[in-house]
């Protein structure tokens, strides 16, 4: 409003990470982008440079995005250093370029692990999420024949918190932000959602097994409580989880 | 000429849905092993369908364009998901659902279909939770409800404002299940190109692999798309960047009848356009409209002033501000269904009394209620919200007016289908927001979750059998048949053709002149002038995008440009499509107006006597105009109704 009428563009330096595909080798390439709009979003930013890009016959810079507007855990771009930038609880695609100063340099990376291979520039395979969930990030009920919805009373206090570790969108940015690249968080907020309701029980300890011993497979690394995983989760998920699941493990080994 | 048959079953409306399934023919156990069935999609419908499928010992085979099935954008949904509980002893019941949903579609949805999705709304209830879907609970360990435009009773079950989150993770999650178990089988980053037909029944899907660009073949008994809506088609919507109508389009090629396009949802309360370079538009959540009051200023020189800035909302007196909605309708105020509050905004800014620089926005102000409620009540309530708004905007609402605008948001056209949920092709079904079955001309807030899990979990895993129990000697299809070589070769055609034009304009330059021409003049307020120039401009921008889109980069690599080139291209033709169906309908209702049909007052009028279909088109080559079906829509236990939100 007020505040538009004055606002100006911002002249940006982007040293981004450009890999043709997963076999190649990659490197920063440096651009340059010119006025834009601090109100623009992030990703709206990097639109503009591909759409100069495009204009000169070169090839755009891939990254991954969908909804923009912070839930489907798509967009995973390592900006200066953070994943998902400099502000806290949000995603890539609600940074806003109000955040950067005219004239500052930006570096722009792909989430770095080992079982989150790049698969073009800023795109990686996070796919070993997907793995983990299908170890037992459910609860084993077909379709039809369920009891009525309030036929279970569930406290409010453990439904809430139970949606609290649900919240996760499974971006990967805990494991981005790990000097261990663990999935720790990732994980322990689906067990936790689970174990914190009595529908999910039943299995709370195939389950918890399972899922460790997949994301050990698939090559994350272990916690080591630096906590760098619930600064940067975008939906702050809390590390409270992790503990959690190291009690779920704990038990479900001493029974086995 | 095709005779459409919606396959109603005979009886009473309350047990159309049980006969159906006491009579419907099924696949024994055995047999199931030998059929594979197809789902392009995995949002609500997509997943909850081939998770079914799966459970129920069909092999299926399941793809989506992103990097993992949970990012669909069902995922985006707020608000919640209506069932006919009655768990608040408000007086609910299937059959009030059943009407609330026909009424607030206008009367333009299919009763039976409307009926089932009543009857099973309940279901998706104890489903969801079962799968630990963690829904808002009382104190008392019990589920929770909140009210939704559109109804007198509170229906709405919900999870925090993430519903669509926490339901499709569910879906996930028992898709998941399914694919651990080997029953499903899992593509990502796999985009349909074609649908494959062999003796005029759906049989596989041509897809092209996003990261490696191989064009791939897969074969099926039976199809399930599941691929969304079509929002996109005007550029800025709040669909998800990738949500588009391109699959729609190539069933439609291939002879599935496209029913009602002209139909699409504006909602209200979004975050207006900021600038040129815009790749979306923010929901708002209907619910800000319980305590926010939406206004503009009376005098003309005060809203010129705020555009250029030299005046603050806050300094507009009270005696000088329009509560529009207020003062057009006493009844229902601020809370008036989505198409009507769109309208009534558009009115105002299109006569010069909109603020923002851009003139296109109104004022939806909290001030009356933190006054009579206090901050912490407006926190509590609508906290997140307001947070959202300030991160986008840098405006503290609890200080100045938000402002909002409306913006394309659902489309209830779609595939049509009959009530098995079956196209006009044997063998090919559309799931959720991709057909056109149950919201009529306007859909209701907390419908289309409802909508999706209705779709995979509890229709289609029944409807379906009843095709499928008649191919169960059909041994699977090898995908070296020549219907799956042509089909491969005109995809690699038009990928070529896309690669080799090396024009002087990038696609999303024609996505957004596209997207223009549609918000213009196949937008909120349509005329038989405006359709008509739409048309004849679309169709010039089509041109202009086959002899002069750049795409950069190459066909068998991750190619962005690539994709959205493709989908562009079916864009490009479903907008005029839209056009020519929004011109053939000479009414108003519900979200399509007509400014020829309207009351005095400026309220749809709808021409009942003469529009009481669904309009179908079929496709008759590049070159033709498609052709009109109509299927007339017949209540035998409505009583129609003009809608009146005044009094």
């Amino acid at each position: 409003m007020i505040q538009n009428m004055e606002k100006k563009g911002l002249n940006l330096t982007l040293k981004i990470w450009r890999q043709e595909n997963a076999r190649s080798k990659g490197s920063f390439e440096t651009y340059q982008v010119q006025d834009i709009s601090p109100d623009c979003s992030f990703l709206e930013m990097l639109d503009q440079l591909n759409e100069k890009l495009v204009d000169k016959f070169e090839k755009p810079v891939c990254f991954d995005h969908d909804c923009r507007e912070g839930i489907c855990g798509m967009c995973s771009l390592y900006i200066n250093g953070r994943p998902h930038g400099n502000d806290s609880g949000i995603t890539t695609c609600q940074l806003h370029m109000r955040h950067f100063k005219d004239g500052e340099t930006i570096w722009i990376e792909p989430w770095r692990s080992r079982a989150f291979p790049v698969i073009k520039d800023l795109v990686v395979d996070r796919t070993a999420l997907d793995k983990i969930i299908q170890e037992g990030g459910y609860v084993s009920v077909n379709t039809g024949g369920t009891p009525d919805g309030n036929a279970l009373p569930i406290r409010k206090e453990n439904a809430d918190l139970a949606m609290d570790a649900a919240a996760c969108i499974g971006c990967g940015a805990c494991v981005a932000a790990c000097k261990n690249a663990s999935a720790m968080l990732f994980v322990s907020a689906k067990v936790s959602q689970l174990a914190l309701l009595p529908q999910g029980r039943v299995e709370a300890r195939e389950r918890v097994t399972r899922m460790v011993s997949k994301m050990d497979e698939l090559g994350f690394g272990n916690c080591t409580n630096t906590r760098a995983c619930e600064a940067e989760c975008p939906k702050e998920i809390k590390i409270s989880n992790i503990a959690r699941m190291n009690r779920e493990f704990f038990v479900a080994r001493l029974q086995d | 000429m095709v005779k459409l048959d919606a396959k109603i079953p005979a009886g009473p409306l309350a047990d159309k849905w049980a006969q159906y399934k006491a009579t419907q023919k099924l696949v024994n156990p055995a047999n199931k092993r030998k059929l594979d069935i197809i789902v392009v999609g995995t949002g609500l419908a997509g997943a909850a369908a081939a998770a079914s499928f799966g459970e129920l010992g069909f092999n299926v085979k399941i793809f989506c364009i992103q990097d993992s099935p949970r990012r669909a954008h069902s995922i985006a949904a707020q608000g919640g998901i209506n069932a006919a509980k009655n768990y608040q002893n408000d007086g609910d019941s299937v059959y009030r659902l059943f009407y609330d949903t026909i009424k607030g579609g206008d009367y333009r949805a299919r009763e039976a279909n409307v009926y089932r999705l009543a009857e099973v709304s309940n279901n998706i209830i104890d489903q969801c939770v079962a799968q630990g879907v963690p829904f808002a609970r009382d104190y008392g360990g019990l589920l929770d409800n909140r009210s939704f435009g559109g109804a007198q009773v509170s229906r709405t079950f919900y999870a925090r404002g993430q519903t669509g989150q926490q339901l499709l993770l569910g879906a996930y999650s028992a898709l998941s299940r399914q694919i651990r178990k080997g029953a499903v089988k899992m593509f990502n980053r796999e985009e349909m190109m074609e649908l494959v037909l062999i003796d005029g029944k759906a049989r596989g899907i041509i897809t092209r692999n996003i990261v490696t660009g191989a064009v791939q073949r897969h074969s099926a008994h039976a199809v399930v798309l599941a691929t969304g809506g079509y929002g996109n088609v005007f550029f800025l919507s709040t669909n998800a960047m990738g949500s588009n109508g391109a699959a729609a389009m190539r069933c439609y090629k291939k002879g599935a009848f496209f029913g009602n396009p002209c139909y699409v949802q504006i909602h209200p309360t979004c975050i207006p356009v900021h600038g040129d370079y815009q790749s979306k538009l923010t929901l708002m959540s209907e619910s800000l409209r319980n305590d926010g009051r939406i206004w503009v200023p009376k005098k003309l020189e005060d809203a010129e002033a705020l555009r250029a800035g030299k005046l603050k909302p806050t300094q507009i007196p009270e005696e000088d501000r329009d509560y529009y909605l207020e003062r057009r309708y006493p009844a229902f105020g601020n809370l008036v269904p989505r198409d009507v509050a769109s309208r009534a905004a558009k009115e105002r800014c299109d006569a010069g009394f909109g603020v923002n620089e851009t003139g296109l926005a109104v004022y939806l102000d909290f001030a009356d209620a933190i006054r009579r409620l206090g901050k912490d009540v407006i926190e509590a309530r609508y906290g997140n919200l307001f947070q959202m708004y300030e991160k986008i905007t840098d405006d503290n609402p609890y200080e100045t007016p938000m402002m909002i605008y409306p913006a394309i948001h659902y489309s209830m056209g779609g595939l049509w289908v009959d009530y098995e949920l079956q196209t006009t092709i044997p063998g090919l079904y559309a799931a959720g927001e991709a057909n056109f079955s149950d919201h009529g001309a306007n859909r209701l807030g907390a419908s289309a979750l409802m909508q999706g899990l209705a779709d995979g979990y509890f229709v289609l895993p029944y409807t379906i059998q009843n095709y499928l129990s008649h191919e169960i000697q059909v041994p699977r299809f090898s995908t070296e048949l020549k219907e799956f070589d042509d089909a491969c070769k005109s995809v690699q055609e038009r990928i070529n053709k896309l690669m080799s034009i090396g024009g002087r304009c990038s696609v999303d330059h024609f996505q957004r002149q596209l997207g223009k021409v549609m918000w213009d003049k196949v937008g909120m307020a349509r005329t038989k002038e405006s359709l008509t120039e739409a048309i004849a401009e679309i169709q010039a921008i089509r041109e202009e995008f086959w002899q002069n889109v750049r795409v950069t980069g190459e066909r068998d690599e991750f190619n962005p440009e690539l994709e959205k080139a493709l989908r562009t291209a079916e864009h490009l033709e479903l907008g005029e499509l839209m056009a020519r169906d929004a011109l053939l309908r000479e009414e108003s209702c519900g979200g399509h107006f007509r400014e020829e049909f309207q009351t005095p007052e400026g309220e749809a009028l709808r021409q009942d006597a003469d529009f009481m279909f669904v309009s179908c088109w079929e496709y008759r080559g590049a070159d033709q105009e498609p052709e009109l079906h109509k299927e007339p829509l017949n209540y035998e236990s409505i009583k129609i109704a003009q809608r009146n939100y005044k009094e």
